[in-house]
């Protein structure tokens, strides 16, 4: 079953288009990944799924329910971690945790309960009594995300949840966005880091001025820009011509003193063709191993530099 | 439980979050209480000698500044607002199964509350400075439903200001009117000493009959009709604002 399906999502704002005939499908359980540069229009795509923002074209489903006529059911089943912590800065965390509770239709003892029990498990149990003030990015957030949990829902979505945090911070995020993952929760994430779509989604979407360019798994768009490279550089030009020579339609790129060819990344294919050179009388002086990178595909369906 | 239960819940617990953060704005909730208490040391002590009320002048004045006060500090509701919609706080909540425009309210009846107990000190400090007031314990009953009714309007309208403004420096600005209202009003001189043009102008806004039945309820002055243009003023005014204000609530955040 699917957690969130979308098909022909449009959104313009003043004549200016964000997004443009955006399909997709979630199924439940799993992580998605959307990816794109500041501006591409993810914070628009997942405001419109959260019930926040209505879409000019199109229709979403989450959870089972549309997204304008049934909001209110919508709202029941998600959460929303958005791109700046949404915390009151003049009350304690554990006051924010409560007051959502009680939103939430737990009650008054029913929220405090439940935010005893996340201030423990996101390590804020002595922070929880401080104003939010006091805070560290990284606290902050954590408690953020907290709040965005507080009925354990079953479809969560996470807006660029570790923009401007430190690297330890970034990896406890996302080791609180598996454990969520394995507790079966279906999670839309929005990133603009490669890394974390890489490390954390199970289907990606790369989208760049609100049309979606690629999608599939993190392996799958590695492929499309191809397998892995080995670059033999040499000793002299000459040698890189004899190289060239033996190698032909094999060659993918060479510059002055090296040769880049395909390859399946194996060391008996890499010995092999260090042997051919040998017999050849190339000296080969390095040898380096390119992998593809979400980077290079990002760049290359992109077609430009980060922004 | 049914839904109307948690609709009550649901606002209680924005209304506790509303007071919460207005106690813990420490600068704001000084400006509220120290500013109309400045003003009523000035007025009593500097211009006092000079102004002919026609009576002690620190009887006319203090039911002026108990005005001032409550509408300076309804006011701010903009402000509070205007946070709440620029951060992402609104957010939060409107993506939860929440009547989201009762932030509004817990916002408005906060400010209330607040404006009630800054309300309670600068009479305090009203009575040290020798204002005598003359009201029994109705007069004095009275008078604080007449002022609440004040507040809830005019922090209504400042919620709606709020909605209007996108910065929080803008929404500071944008209640200025009802923080000058006072001054061209009976409050602090008599309308009679004013200029012509300007007396039409004093006697015809609101301040000015809210003051008159402030002051009649607290001092025995006589009301006369201004108790019932005052009301209307606080049915219109909250009507107009609190519809305004879920429509621009609606169109912000659609």
């Amino acid at each position: 079953m699917d957690a969130i399906r979308v098909s022909g999502i449009g959104k313009s704002y003043g004549g200016q288009r964000v997004l443009t005939g955006i399909d997709l499908a979630v199924p439940a359980g799993s992580v998605f990944g959307l990816l794109g540069p500041n501006g591409a229009g993810k914070t628009t795509l997942v405001r419109i799924l959260a019930t926040l923002v209505r879409p000019d074209a199109g229709r979403a489903e989450v959870a089972g329910h549309d997204v304008l006529a049934e909001a209110f059911e919508v709202r029941q089943k998600i959460s929303l971690t958005g791109q700046f912590a949404a915390v009151d800065e003049l009350q304690t965390g554990q006051e924010n945790l409560v007051m959502v509770g009680r939103l939430r239709r737990l009650g008054r003892a029913g929220a405090k309960r439940r935010a005893a029990e996340l201030l423990d498990r996101f390590d804020l149990a002595e922070a929880g009594r401080k104003l939010v003030k006091t805070y560290s990015g990284g606290m902050r957030r954590r408690l953020d995300l907290a709040m965005s949990l507080v009925t354990e829902p079953p479809v969560i979505f996470l807006d660029e949840p570790t923009t401007g945090l430190d690297p330890r911070s970034r990896q406890q995020m996302w080791s609180f966005v598996r454990e969520l993952a394995d507790a079966g929760s279906t999670i839309f994430l929005t990133t603009q880091y490669l890394e974390e779509a890489d490390q954390l989604a199970d289907r990606i979407m790369l989208i760049d001025h609100g049309v979606a360019v690629a999608d599939g798994t993190a392996a799958e768009l590695k492929v499309r820009i191809g397998g892995e490279r080995v670059e033999l550089e040499f000793g002299s030009a000459a040698d890189r011509v004899l190289a060239v020579a033996d190698l032909g339609a094999a060659v993918l790129t060479s510059t002055d003193r090296s040769v880049t060819v395909a390859t399946t990344g194996s060391a008996a294919e890499v010995r092999e063709l260090l042997d051919r050179m040998e017999k050849l009388g190339a000296t080969v002086d390095k040898v380096a191993i390119h992998r593809p990178t979400l980077d290079d595909v990002f760049f290359a369906l992109t077609g430009g530099n980060p922004r | 439980m049914t839904s109307a239960y948690w609709a009550v819940d649901n606002s209680l617990a924005l209304i506790g979050r509303s007071l919460r953060i207005s106690t813990r704005n420490v600068e704001a909730l000084l400006m509220a209480v120290m500013l109309p208490i400045m003003l009523m040391l000035i007025f009593v002590y500097i211009f006092g000698g000079a102004i002919n009320s026609g009576t002690e002048y620190v009887n006319y004045v203090v039911p002026g500044i108990i005005i001032l006060c409550a509408g300076f500090g309804a006011s701010t509701t903009a402000v509070s607002v205007t946070h709440d919609m620029v951060g992402g706080i609104i957010d939060r909540i409107r993506s939860m199964p929440v009547v989201s425009s009762a932030v509004l309210t817990g916002h408005v009846v906060a400010s209330v509350a607040r404006n009630l107990v800054a309300m309670a000190l600068v009479i305090g400090v009203g009575l040290l400075v020798g204002w005598r007031p003359a009201a029994g314990v109705g007069g004095w009953l009275a008078a604080t439903g007449f002022l609440m009714l004040f507040m809830l309007s005019i922090s209504w309208l400042a919620a709606c200001l709020g909605l209007l403004v996108r910065t929080v420096d803008a929404a500071g600005g944008a209640t200025f009117a009802i923080t000058f209202l006072p001054y061209v009003s009976s409050a602090f001189v008599p309308v009679d000493t004013l200029p012509t043009w300007l007396r039409g102008v004093a006697e015809h806004q609101p301040i000015t009959p809210i003051v008159e039945t402030t002051r009649g309820l607290l001092m025995g002055t006589p009301i006369g009709s201004s108790w019932w243009i005052a009301l209307i003023w606080f049915g219109g005014i909250t009507l107009v604002a609190f519809g305004w204000a879920a429509l621009l609530f609606q169109r912000r955040t659609a």
